[in-house]
């Protein structure tokens, strides 16, 4: 087990070495102590490495992460996990707004609530929210799934392209060109398998899933010449 | 006398200054359509710009460079605030984003290989990073949108440079916009969307609002990239002065100003027209902005929208920014709006030099299509080289101005060379009205 004082050797001395790491590197346990709420912690590292934040951390912990399993012992701030490509980041915690905006791949798990817009424009990621997500999440959400154990706040999936959403408690409100879709079982399949590499304690037949209506896909136009 | 003698005189058709045949028509055409006009450039209003600006050339106090003999440099380096690794240009003009998607994969490697030649850099845009145009370019600026199609942190790593867009001049405030015919199956896998959707993306960053946060934001930008690189920030034009002290603020180390006449590969024609404020009028803002900060030089500023000479070179130059950059007049001299395309211009309800559907995918030149047939009319070395020439002369043209004005280095050039044909340009410039030491708005005068 590798240990990384924040406060006392710095973020850049922090990203340097985790980013320094490759796929056969040895030292693959990484702990961060003393995080403080820092910002762009563990950020664009791409070997399949295990790093644990002693603590919760500012914007943008985990940012385009690649192959890499972190591990937040506390709440994030803003962005955690955005634009994430692969691997898996967990979040003891709440996370702020953004959680896994335009995340492209890889797991976000939030064992607490997310705040608002949490997966905005994901393309690709799966999220977990074991508690509630705030308003306007998966804005504009192109692929992967949301899953939120809770409730959801307003306007969830507003102008929404193919992303899946699933929902276990309440809709305050759907956005733009979002709608409540049937749960076929291929849906049923795919949330039986977020919910088991994420741990949570729920049944897929609890969920319900919302979707584009594709109404916003095209300009109405009237008499197009 | 009868009514319809025909040898009383008539008062003659007067069309009405308000209601204009063009205001008719698009009238006519929302009537019938039921939707605002999209189309694809920058504004084509008439607007104060670098044509009301003369160079005093030399004169008794002022002694010239020898044309072709005496040195007059052209290189600009970019980035030298924070970045470990600046970008070192030839001369001080660039390629401005444009997306692949918007454009042919052609007309991208065209780009590339023409700013290469030149000794300049270009720019991807709103979808993602092609390697072809990687390839074909030396130096490249990876455009970070708020879409965010196609963004990963290789081609990041790639990027000789990053540009964080707020905003374009032709629609500050607005987001992107493609359109079906345009979603091919590359374009939509490189933006993970449907196929053949009018795809509009985001007006402002998924994560991140105001300034603060834009701080927080590069700073991920420049660990995730160990800090080597560059980062601009792009603004449309509206407000220079605050624009440009806060994206300081946030930590640029090059802002790029793009006024109204700055092009898009589309958007609504009202958007294009009626929001933003001309190039020339940003200039002297910004720079009064980065003086203030002390930071003049030490961030650079590249200004954008409307150039088309040697003479917009010198001229933005002599009002302060340390470079500028092209997108419209670069697709002109790849080969766009050809009169030699006349004849399809015409079955597209257009004509060369006005054609501006370049949203419809369409387009006889190949460059704004993703139209197998019509982009494979582009020979990306060809385009290239045409590209090339055009910076070139541009170049040229530069450094004959900054000769005639005893500069050797075109950077030296300075407000003091400059006057105005007009009071709008005049007081947008604040350089004299030709023939005068004044301008509206001067301190210690009255107006």
């Amino acid at each position: 087990m590798q240990t990384f004082d924040l406060e006392a050797n710095g973020l850049r001395g922090l990203n340097e070495a985790l980013q320094a790491q490759s796929q056969t590197t040895n030292a693959t346990a990484w702990e961060v102590v003393n995080p403080r709420g820092s910002h762009a912690v563990a950020v664009g590292l791409d070997a399949p490495i295990e790093v644990t934040v002693k603590g919760s951390t500012g914007y943008y912990c985990a940012g385009m992460n690649k192959q890499a399993t972190i591990h937040v012992e506390g709440s994030a701030g803003p962005g955690v996990a955005e634009n994430m490509m692969s691997g898996t980041v967990i979040v003891e915690g709440d996370a702020s707004q953004y959680a896994g905006a335009t995340g492209h791949g890889g797991l976000l798990v939030i064992k607490g609530n997310a705040s608002s817009r949490c997966g905005i424009s994901m393309k690709g990621i799966d999220i977990v929210v074991q508690g509630n997500v705030g308003h306007m999440s998966a804005f504009m959400a192109q692929k992967g799934n949301l899953v939120v154990c809770g409730d959801a706040g307003d306007a969830l999936g507003d102008s929404i392209y193919e992303a899946r959403l699933f929902v276990r408690g309440s809709v305050k409100s759907l956005g733009a060109d979002c709608v409540e879709k049937e749960m076929r079982p291929e849906h049923l399949e795919i949330l039986a398998d977020l919910i088991e590499r994420s741990g949570v304690d729920a049944k897929p037949e609890e969920f319900r899933r919302y979707g584009s209506a594709r109404k916003l896909y095209n300009f109405d136009i009237d008499n197009a010449y | 006398m009868a009514k319809d003698d025909k040898h009383v005189p008539r008062t003659m058709p007067v069309y009405s200054s308000t209601f204009t045949p063009e205001i008719n028509a698009e009238i006519r055409r929302a009537a019938a359509t039921g939707i605002y006009d999209i189309r694809g450039g920058g504004a084509k209003r008439k607007v104060p710009h670098f044509d009301d600006l003369l160079f005093l050339g030399a004169s008794v106090s002022r002694y010239p460079l020898e044309g072709y003999r005496e040195r007059c440099d052209t290189n600009v380096v970019l980035g030298t605030r924070y970045a470990k690794k600046p970008i070192k240009l030839d001369i001080p003009i660039t390629i401005a984003g444009m997306s692949f998607g918007a454009l042919s994969a052609q007309a991208k490697e065209a780009l590339g290989r023409g700013a290469s030649a030149a000794g300049t850099s270009t720019t991807t845009g709103d979808g993602g990073m092609t390697p072809e145009e990687r390839g074909e370019s030396k130096t490249l600026v990876y455009q970070y949108l708020p879409s965010r199609y196609g963004m990963n942190p290789d081609d990041l790593r790639k990027a000789d440079a990053i540009e964080v867009v707020v905003g374009q001049g032709a629609k500050p405030g607005g987001g992107g916009m493609l359109l079906g015919q345009k979603i091919s199956d590359r374009v939509a896998a490189m933006r993970d969307l449907p196929k053949g959707i009018d795809q509009r993306s985001a007006c402002r960053h998924p994560d991140w609002t105001g300034p603060d946060d834009l701080e927080i934001k590069i700073l991920e930008l420049r660990e995730i990239t160990g800090w080597e690189k560059p980062i601009y920030v792009k603004v449309g034009a509206t407000r220079p002065y605050f624009d440009t002290t806060l994206a300081v603020k946030a930590g640029a180390d090059v802002v790029v100003i793009d006024g109204m006449q700055g092009g898009t590969a589309a958007t609504q024609d009202v958007f294009i027209e009626h929001v933003g404020i001309p190039t020339l009028a940003c200039i002297r803002e910004a720079v009064r902005a980065l003086e203030d900060l002390n930071m003049h030089r030490e961030v650079q500023l590249i200004v954008s929208g409307g150039i088309r000479s040697g003479a917009d070179v010198a001229k933005a130059l002599a009002l302060g920014a340390d470079a500028v950059s092209i997108g419209t007049a670069a697709m002109i001299a790849l080969g766009d709006n050809d009169p030699k395309w006349e004849d399809e211009y015409r079955k597209l309800g257009t004509t060369a030099d006005a054609y501006d559907d370049w949203h419809e995918g369409q387009d006889p030149a190949g460059i704004s299509t993703q139209d197998p047939e019509l982009s494979s009319r582009l020979d990306p070395v060809e385009a290239g080289r045409r590209l090339r020439n055009y910076l070139k002369v541009m170049t040229l043209e530069a450094q004959t101005l900054a000769r005639a004005c005893g500069k050797n280095h075109v950077q030296h050039l300075e407000p003091e060379d400059l006057v105005a044909l007009t009071m709008e340009a005049a007081a947008m410039a604040q350089v004299p009205l030709a023939g005068t030491s004044w301008w509206p708005g001067k301190p210690g005068t009255q107006f």
